[in-house]
């Protein structure tokens, strides 16, 4: 009963705490000063299309390091626990085989999603999108394959090492920016270019493909851990 | 005021958003099965997105790309706020993250022999 009390007593809180919030968001008539700064200089400075992309890549690329390092973290973290030594032989029950309609359609799909992937992660720089959502869509395509062959093992080998190689791509992307250009994961090592094109904003497309194939990497890591017959 | 002028006021994203927080902080707080404390947390990071997403919003503008819509010129003058959409994007990555975790720990704790209400977790309890 006192339970009770205490939690609806924390909604009503969090409720008057988020009551201005309904109302007052986005009423605001003109960007804050660092956001006009960004849309200002992100299009003329980096030459990038997607003024977010050129905050997450660039601006903010310190930050998006650090997220990479988390997700990394927490990939080995769901790897190591879902072990079939640490589940015991009675967590992985029976799989029943798939359907030939999953079959089929796995086979015809798979190079259709990681084609759409890296074309996502490829343009992060000119489209929504970019690295994690390219990446998302990467893992996509491995699970329909788990779900197809729930037997079948991922290349763990070849799992880790364009994981590995990724991070350690990104990391020299701005290390070559802090010698060649004016910081850690400045994309202005390469021409910009103009502006909507493929080729343009420096390393950003180059950095956004690494973190594409990372985050691929790495969910479908978490993908084989969750099924929980990892030796 | 009237009642049209005040729903008009309401911005639905936001408002979406702070229900589903306030949801997701009720599962939190009032289920005792793991994997549905694990749900009410993304429902929970979902409302906040939402509600960070709706804060950066400025009605008849466009998204902040330039495209044929707005060009490098015109930018400031006819996009939104790009800072919480960067931050909703990391967001978003690390709440997937969370979750993979939590749900993994509440598999082990499930399959080693112990339960999956966190009323069998005597420190946890409150």
């Amino acid at each position: 009963m006192m339970r009770k009390v205490m939690v609806t007593l924390a909604i009503i809180g969090f409720a008057f705490a988020l009551l201005p919030l309904a109302f007052r968001a986005g009423v605001q008539a003109e960007p804050g000063a660092l956001a006009t700064e960004y849309l200002e200089t992100a299009p003329r400075e980096l030459g990038a299309a997607n003024v977010v992309t050129a905050i997450v890549v660039s601006y903010r690329g310190f930050d998006t390091l650090g997220e990479v390092a988390v997700l990394f973290v927490a990939t080995a973290g769901v790897g190591a626990m879902l072990t079939r030594k640490r589940l015991g032989p009675a967590a992985v029950g029976r799989r029943k085989p798939a359907t030939e309609v999953l079959r089929t359609a796995t086979g015809l799909l798979t190079g259709l999603i990681v084609m759409f992937g890296a074309y996502i992660f490829m343009h992060g720089h000119l489209t929504p999108g970019g690295g994690f959502q390219g990446g998302v869509v990467i893992a996509t395509a491995v699970l329909l394959n788990v779900l197809a062959a729930p037997e079948s093992h991922l290349a763990h080998g070849v799992m880790t090492a364009v994981e590995a190689l990724s991070g350690a791509a990104y990391v020299a992307i701005g290390l070559l920016g802090a010698f060649l250009a004016w910081g850690f994961l400045d994309p202005r090592v390469m021409p910009t270019g103009s502006i909507g094109s493929l080729v343009s904003a420096g390393t950003i497309p180059l950095i956004y493909s690494a973190i594409g194939l990372k985050v691929g990497a790495e969910l479908s890591g978490i993908i084989e851990a969750l099924k929980g017959d990892r030796p | 005021m009237s009642v049209m002028a005040f729903i008009a006021g309401i911005n639905p994203v936001a408002a979406s958003g702070a229900v589903l927080v306030l949801v997701g902080l009720w599962g939190v707080l009032s289920r005792p099965n793991l994997f549905k404390i694990a749900v009410a947390f993304s429902v929970m990071e979902t409302g906040v997105n939402l509600v960070i997403l709706s804060v950066g919003y400025i009605r008849g503008r466009t998204a902040p790309i330039l495209d044929s819509a707005a060009d490098a010129r015109s930018a400031s003058a006819r996009m939104t706020d790009p800072v919480p959409q960067a931050l909703v994007l990391t967001a978003i990555v690390i709440g997937l993250a969370v979750t993979a975790l939590m749900l993994s720990y509440a598999v082990r704790l499930r399959t080693g022999g112990g339960d999956s209400s966190i009323e069998s977790y005597g420190e946890e309890k409150w």
